[in-house]
């Protein structure tokens, strides 16, 4: 497949483009809720609006009302929020929840797919256990318990999980802890009895939470797939939700490049504009490489994903560890040629930096990721 | 040298009987540390006696001469007094940009009516002192700066805008640079002092990225300033339109000193301040291998640097180097550290973070490498006095 949008999906990298940047903006948006400390950490306004886009069911097919696209498509969008910012759950819900319901029985996804496909719910996912992302390592149990289950104990950075009206929960049903099998998915109600959630808003602004499952009484049409067989979707949403991460991380480096370079334009110094030093300039034109480069393996590893490709595992490993790397180089660098300014809360390319933080962390960073890329590579 | 263990087991005496326990934790917050002042509140009970204990002994700058509210302790021994501060984590019992700024210009070039008002003033704490050098359209080139002051005779009308004046909204007077000549860019700058409740003065905070808003913007609106305070007072340091002397004085005693503490305090290992190094990420690991060996080279050459600074050896210009180095050390410190604590530390108000303490230092290290003259403009430096490169 040739490493360009087709026309379809020029059209719809328009489409999104437009609209994040009408609709999505950040002083519409993230400085928006931020300001007034929204405890949502994004607007309802918004998703609704990512509904009649079809933004929400991208992934979906189309008999569950979604559009029927794939991982690239939902990249075209995510690298727009990326670009301006736009906080959404669109990334939890529509991709990695999302990724997980398409698994369901018709049951579950007749109860939980027409409300996101109309942005009306949010959906979130609890993977991690602990601060670090370590998915090969599952604790969190649910025991049989006449004819469902009992779940008990902790998931952390829970993204959106205080507003999300149902979580996808990965839990342990046989083996130890460490086992690859022995994994189910449970869809976990927001009113379940004995969940309790930690809401914390984090440096990007965006809430996540630490939850609690207390002996939470759960039905057997809770479960997501087979008992015992989640390890398989769970990678499947993984993979989607690590390439979607790695392309809204794409669009935070563009967006920070872009006004990085502007800003190289307009600023004078020693009489002259601070784009005529060759020390910037240089800089400059490394971070392009560097961002063009990471755009580049993200479509990669996204078209492979659709593809069900066996390599998909290891270039999404690669896209989400060169993004780290190549964003995280565009807002230092974003920062540091703003100087004093950069620092300033009134400027936007401070939010970048800590978007950026955020997503590195979420879903494995570069270190757990080049780490798997070794292994993946056999050594 | 025995004078030298006499005067530290006085030092060490004087200390366990002057220095509350209060005074010996680190300092959490802001509120932790004292920048006197005419409207300083204390905290509480302790750190008012330990600063009074220190301004009584000379020791809130215990290297000043006596007369202007020092201790008069020769270098080594204000060595053994740090040294015994350090031992039992004491407190600075005074902060101010008096002490580590203006003091020091001061002293180089200032007359001795200034010293003898100025320096005591300090010393006891009485006035709280702001730096106004930079401007929105002068950073980088801080001698384009453009705040004007219009010659009246006895006294200037100056008129322009400061930024980046550090806690300006609590400071009693200014240390300002000040164009007196618009013809002469370098020969054109008085380095004037002002108080800063006279009209005309205005300030505004700035919020940085990590929340706290430390910094102001500062407008002078027709602030009259006389051009002098009395006998042998003159408002402004060294001679009028020679004041970027000083401010070339100071901003290097500032890269020293940034490099100083970049050096000691803040590049030490990060093995010892990251408890979960047995689940480490093996790659991150590496990484942060890595940085131990930058960072426990470079606290060799701060200490070689600060033990030849002593004989009068290496390159004047080598604090620029140290600058550099350590700032951009510090920023990727915390990067790591971010990385090693994971999602915890994205936490930005909550308890186990205490409000996000990893997440804003992580931001706030941002700055190291602007502030104080910019990496790009350390590394110019080093091409240019240095390296000798031509064109530089
Ligand atoms: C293995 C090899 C094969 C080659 N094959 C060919 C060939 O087939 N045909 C051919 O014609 N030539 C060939 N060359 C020559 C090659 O193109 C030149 O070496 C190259 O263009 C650099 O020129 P120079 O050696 O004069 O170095 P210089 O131009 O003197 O450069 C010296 C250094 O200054 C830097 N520099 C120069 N100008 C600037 C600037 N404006 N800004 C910033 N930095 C600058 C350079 O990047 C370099 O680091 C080959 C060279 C090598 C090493
Ligand atoms: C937290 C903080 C505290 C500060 N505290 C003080 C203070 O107490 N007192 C005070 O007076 N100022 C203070 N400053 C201001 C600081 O000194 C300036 O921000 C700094 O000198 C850079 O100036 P600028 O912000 O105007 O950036 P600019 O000079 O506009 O620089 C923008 C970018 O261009 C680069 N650049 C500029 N010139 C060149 C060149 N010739 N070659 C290559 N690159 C170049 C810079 O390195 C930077 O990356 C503070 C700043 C911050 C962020």
């Amino acid at each position: 497949m040739p490493l360009y949008y087709d026309d379809d999906q020029a059209m719809l990298a328009d489409s999104a483009s437009d609209f994040m940047r009408e609709e999505g903006a950040i002083a519409k948006q993230l400085r928006h809720w931020r300001d007034r400390d929204c405890k949502d950490g994004f607007g309802h306004g918004l998703w609704e609006q990512f509904g009649e886009m079809g933004f929400t069911g991208i992934l979906l097919p189309e008999e569950d009302g979604g559009l029927g696209m794939g991982q690239v498509e939902a990249n075209i969008v995510l690298e727009e929020i990326g670009a301006n910012l736009t906080p959404s759950p669109f990334l939890s819900s529509s991709v990695l929840a999302a990724t997980a319901l398409k698994h369901g029985s018709d049951d579950t996804r007749g109860r939980w797919l027409p409300d996101l496909v109309a942005g009306k719910n949010v959906y979130a996912v609890a993977i991690d256990e602990g601060p670090k992302h370590r998915p090969e390592r599952i604790a969190c149990k649910a025991e049989k318990s006449g004819n469902g289950f009992k779940l008990t104990g902790k998931k952390d950075f829970v993204v959106y999980g205080a507003s999300a009206e149902m979580i996808v929960v990965a839990a342990r049903t046989s083996g130890s802890d460490s086992d690859t099998d022995g994994i189910t998915l449970f869809a976990v109600p927001q009113d379940a009895d004995g969940m309790s959630h930690d809401s914390v808003r984090l440096v990007d602004s965006s809430m996540a939470s630490h939850i609690t499952f207390d002996g939470v009484d759960l039905d057997g049409d809770a479960v997501i797939g087979e008992v015992d067989g989640g390890r398989e979707i769970l990678n499947a949403m993984l993979r989607a939700g690590r390439v979607g991460a790695a392309a809204e991380g794409v669009g935070v480096a563009r967006g920070a490049m872009d006004m990085t370079v502007d800003y190289l334009k307009q600023r004078k110094q020693f009489g002259t504009l601070i784009g005529t030093f060759q020390a910037l300039q240089h800089r400059a034109a490394h971070l392009y490489s560097e961002v063009e480069i990471a755009r580049a393996v993200v479509l990669k590893a996204a078209q492979l994903v659709d593809g069900e490709s066996e390599k998909a595992e290891l270039m999404t490993s690669v896209a989400k560890a060169k993004v780290a790397k190549a964003a995280g180089l565009a807002v230092r660098e974003g920062v540091q040629m703003h100087g004093g300014i950069g620092m300033t809360d009134e400027y936007d390319i401070g939010l970048y930096m800590k978007r950026e933080r955020a997503l590195q962390e979420f879903l494995g960073d570069m270190y757990y990721h080049a780490g798997r890329v070794a292994e993946l590579s056999g050594y | 040298m025995a004078d030298l263990e006499q005067f530290r087991a006085e030092t060490r005496s004087w200390l366990e009987a002057n220095c509350p326990p209060e005074m010996r934790e680190p300092v959490e917050t802001d509120k932790d540390v004292y920048w006197g002042g005419r409207n300083a509140t204390f905290k509480n009970d302790a750190q008012k006696a330990w600063f009074e204990a220190c301004r009584d002994k000379g020791y809130t700058v215990p290297m000043w001469p006596k007369e202007y509210g020092g201790a008069g302790l020769s270098a080594p021994e204000a060595k053994v007094l740090r040294e015994e501060m350090a031992r039992i984590n004491a407190r600075p019992p005074l902060s101010s940009f008096g002490i580590w700024m203006l003091g020091p210009a001061l002293l180089h070039f200032g007359t001795e009516g200034q010293k003898q008002r100025f320096l005591n003033e300090i010393a006891r704490g009485e006035i709280r002192w702001c730096q106004g050098y930079s401007e929105p359209g002068s950073g980088s080139d801080l001698v384009s700066m453009q705040t004007y002051g219009e010659d009246k005779g006895d006294h200037w009308i100056v008129n322009g805008q400061k930024i980046w004046t550090s806690y300006a909204d609590e400071a009693d007077w200014i240390f300002c640079l000040v164009r007196t000549d618009k013809d002469n860019k370098y020969q054109g700058i008085t380095f004037m002092l002002f108080d800063m409740a006279g009209d005309g003065v205005s300030t505004k905070p700035i919020k940085l990225i990590s929340g706290n808003s430390p910094f102001c913007e500062t407008f002078m609106d027709d602030v009259k300033v006389p051009k002098s305070y009395g006998e042998d007072v003159p408002a402004y340091v060294g001679e009028i339109n020679r004041g970027w002397d000083v401010a070339k004085y100071l901003l290097g005693h500032e890269r020293e000193m940034i490099s100083a503490t970049g050096g000691v305090d803040r590049a030490s290992s990060l093995g010892a301040v990251t408890s979960r190094q047995g689940e480490l990420d093996p790659v991150l690991r590496s990484e942060m291998a890595l940085f131990d060996v930058d960072a426990l080279a470079f606290t060799a050459m701060s200490e070689k640097f600060l033990d030849e600074v002593k004989i009068g050896k290496g390159h004047p210009a080598q604090p620029n180097m140290l600058k550099y180095a350590g700032t951009e050390m510090n920023k990727r410190r915390h990067e790591l550290l971010m990385a090693a604590g994971g999602s915890r530390t994205l936490e930005w108000e909550s308890e186990e973070t205490e409000n996000g303490k990893p997440a804003r230092s992580w931001l706030r290290t941002k700055a190291n490498s602007i502030e104080g003259g910019t990496s790009e403009i350390m590394l110019n430096v080093i091409s240019k006095r240095i390296l000798e490169l031509p064109g530089a």
